[in-house]
């Protein structure tokens, strides 16, 4: 107990000099800002991304491929085999149809409205159930398509990031030319990186005859799954994979999202160590400064452990403001930052907003936390050792 | 009829600097008495410091013991020592050493954080110690609203707070002018003739000398005693 009150005495004690040695702890509260800061800002493109792809897919829906496709460019099935599809068991029916949706994508060049570079842009061809088959997606300006007309609507996101996509202007992909009639929302997921048009005309446009990539289908129950896909690896007719949409872009979001961690995590632990020395240099330097008090406190009887104590909190307290004014920067700045980027798995952009979540600002503190127990140590250890008669003379 | 208070027999004191053996102290012997007020003097590097932190456990010697009211202090160990400081003995410095962000009052209480006394009864002692050196008035001054006289004044009040037996004086009146420092002196004299201190007081002034019981000459970590008029 007297330890603790003597620790907790020196502690404040020092806390209160503080203010007087800022100049020398903006070092280490810069560098721990600037690791934090950095640290955020990389795993947020990770935060965002996954949190893009993840929001576009719930588990009471199907996407069915050909079998050995790992995302819907690759894949192709006929309209024969498409029917079998949406009518095996375990999927919904709204009257007599199947809640399903037959889809086709390709990729078209799209001017970036920044730069005015060409990026790839999905243009997917769907049917009257795609948008129901989305939980989150409706239209939120403008009307849908019609169907067997050249009419797009754009994703929300889409529109912000590539030229010429407001409702009302026309729009020439290769041969073709485009009215656009609408704008959905699909809160923030990838599917606003989309165009969407009615099926049968991009197949026409495109000469893809009657074949499609994927069959999107509602799900009775998100257990049906089982049902769906023993059924089809049961029938000869098909050779497909039956993955749940979550699944699917959880997949497709994996490639990027942990190439972006293998950067961002190894980045942050380099910075992290030259944080460190920096916070050792201030401690030291403190140490040094407070040497007088300390000897006087230690010759009027505060034990080492005080000391020890006063120093590591104050290293700690350091890093963590630290901390707080890179996480709060890192928020301000990039938190929602929209970009878009190359999504591999379907070779077209993605667009998606940074994401400084309440996790990644926790893990950065953890950071901060630990750069100042480690940066303080050493320094807590040198002024709890101080010879006290020796520092005593050179005051 | 007086008491020993500490005795220091065959004291050595050596430091080692880089491959150089500095002989500070060497095999000293001495006895202090308790309620006397000793003034040491001798010429710059003479070992006067030395020797005043080992009677405070500041400093441990090379060889010899050191006792101060019992406590062997050449066998403690550095947490141990810093308990008995806490207690048994009170430092006044030539440059006071006060915190500069507490009040007068809260660093004469300083001492007091180490025992278990409520914090009402910390600041009643802290007045009273205010009140022995003359300052009961300048409580919630901050030192650098003080005196040079007055600092070392509230640094006195901090070194008699926990009421030990001993105050060390290095220097006392070193940095003060000689109306102030005879007043400083006349403290110390009424700390041991009323409140029954020991004081050793290391002084290069003969003045100071003079408001001491006696005084002990150093050489070269020798002492020689003289009587003084
Ligand atoms: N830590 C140390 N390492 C090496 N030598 C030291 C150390 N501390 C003191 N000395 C030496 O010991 C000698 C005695 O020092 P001390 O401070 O006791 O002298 P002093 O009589 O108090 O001198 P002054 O009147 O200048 O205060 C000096 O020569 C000093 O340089
Ligand atoms: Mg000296």
């Amino acid at each position: 107990m007297k330890f603790l009150n003597q620790a907790i005495a020196v502690t404040l004690l020092n806390l209160r000099n503080l203010p007087q040695r800022a100049g020398g702890s903006v070092v280490a509260v810069v560098g721990v800002a600037a690791v934090v800061l950095v640290f955020a800002a990389v795993l947020s493109m990770a935060t965002g991304f996954e949190r893009t792809m993840l929001l576009a897919g719930s588990d009471d829906t199907a996407i069915v491929l050909r079998s050995g496709s790992t995302a819907e460019l690759n894949s192709g099935l006929s309209n024969d085999q498409a029917l079998i599809i949406a009518n095996a068991p375990g999927i919904l029916r709204d009257g007599d149809s199947p809640v399903a949706s037959f889809e086709l994508y390709v990729v078209v060049d799209v001017a970036k409205r920044s730069t005015g570079d060409q990026a790839n842009v999905p243009l997917r061809g769907v049917q009257a159930f795609a948008i129901d088959l989305r939980h989150n997606v409706k239209i939120s300006e403008g009307r849908m398509f019609e169907e067997g007309k050249n009419e797009l609507v754009v994703g929300r996101a889409a529109q912000s990031e590539f030229a010429g996509l407001d409702i009302g202007n026309e729009i020439r992909f290769g041969q073709t030319s485009w009215t656009v009639v609408g704008t959905f929302e699909a809160d923030g997921s990838v599917s606003e990186s989309e165009l969407w048009t009615d099926l049968r005309v991009l197949q026409a446009m495109y000469n893809r005859g009657s074949s499609v990539q994927s069959v999107r289908v509602r799900l009775l129950t998100p257990e049906s799954i089982k049902e769906l896909s023993d059924a089809l690896a049961d029938d000869p007719r098909v050779d497909v994979d039956v993955l749940s949409e979550k699944d699917y872009y959880a997949g497709q979001a994996g490639p990027l999202s942990q190439f972006i961690k293998i950067v961002g995590y190894p980045l942050t632990i380099l910075m992290a160590i030259g944080a460190v020395f920096g916070a050792l240099n201030s401690m030291y330097a403190s140490v040094s400064v407070r040497g007088k008090e300390i000897a006087t406190l230690r010759a009027l009887g505060f034990g080492p452990f005080s000391v020890l104590i006063s120093t590591i909190v104050e290293s700690t307290l350091l890093s963590l403001i630290g901390g707080i004014i890179g996480g709060a920067l890192a928020f301000a700045v990039f938190n929602g930052f929209r970009v878009s980027t190359l999504n591999g798995a379907s070779f077209s952009q993605v667009v998606f907003d940074f994401a400084v979540t309440p996790d990644l600002l926790a893990q950065g503190l953890l950071a901060a936390l630990i750069i100042g127990l480690v940066g303080g140590l050493f320094p807590a250890i040198h002024a709890a050792r101080l010879p006290v008669a020796q520092a005593l003379r050179e005051l | 009829m007086a008491e020993t208070l500490a005795t220091l027999q065959g004291v050595s004191r050596v430091y080692q600097k880089g491959k150089e053996r500095v002989d500070v102290l060497h095999e000293l012997d001495l006895e202090i008495n308790t309620g006397d007020f000793l003034a040491l003097m001798g010429p710059s590097g003479s070992g006067k410091t030395t020797l005043l932190n080992l009677l405070g456990g500041l400093d441990k010697p090379t060889a010899g013991t050191v006792n101060v009211g019992g406590a062997i202090l050449s066998s403690m160990s550095n947490s141990q020592l810093s308990n008995w400081r806490a207690t048994h003995v009170g430092f006044i410095f030539q440059f006071y050493n006060l915190l500069p962000v507490l009040t007068a009052r809260k660093n004469v209480e300083l001492p007091l954080l180490l025992t278990n006394m409520s914090a009402k009864e910390r600041s009643r002692r802290a007045e009273i110690a205010l009140d022995i050196v003359g300052l009961a008035d300048r409580a919630s001054h901050r030192p650098r609203e003080l005196s040079g006289g007055q600092e070392q004044r509230v640094a006195i009040a901090r070194a008699i707070v926990s009421d030990p037996q001993l105050l060390l004086c290095d220097e006392p009146t070193g940095d003060l002018d000689r109306a102030t420092a005879d007043e400083i002196l006349k403290l110390l004299q009424t700390l041991n003739a009323e409140h029954g201190k020991t004081i050793i007081m290391v002084t290069h002034d003969a003045q100071a000398a003079d408001y001491a019981r006696r005084t002990l000459h150093m050489d070269k970590g020798k002492l020689e005693a003289r009587t003084t008029a």
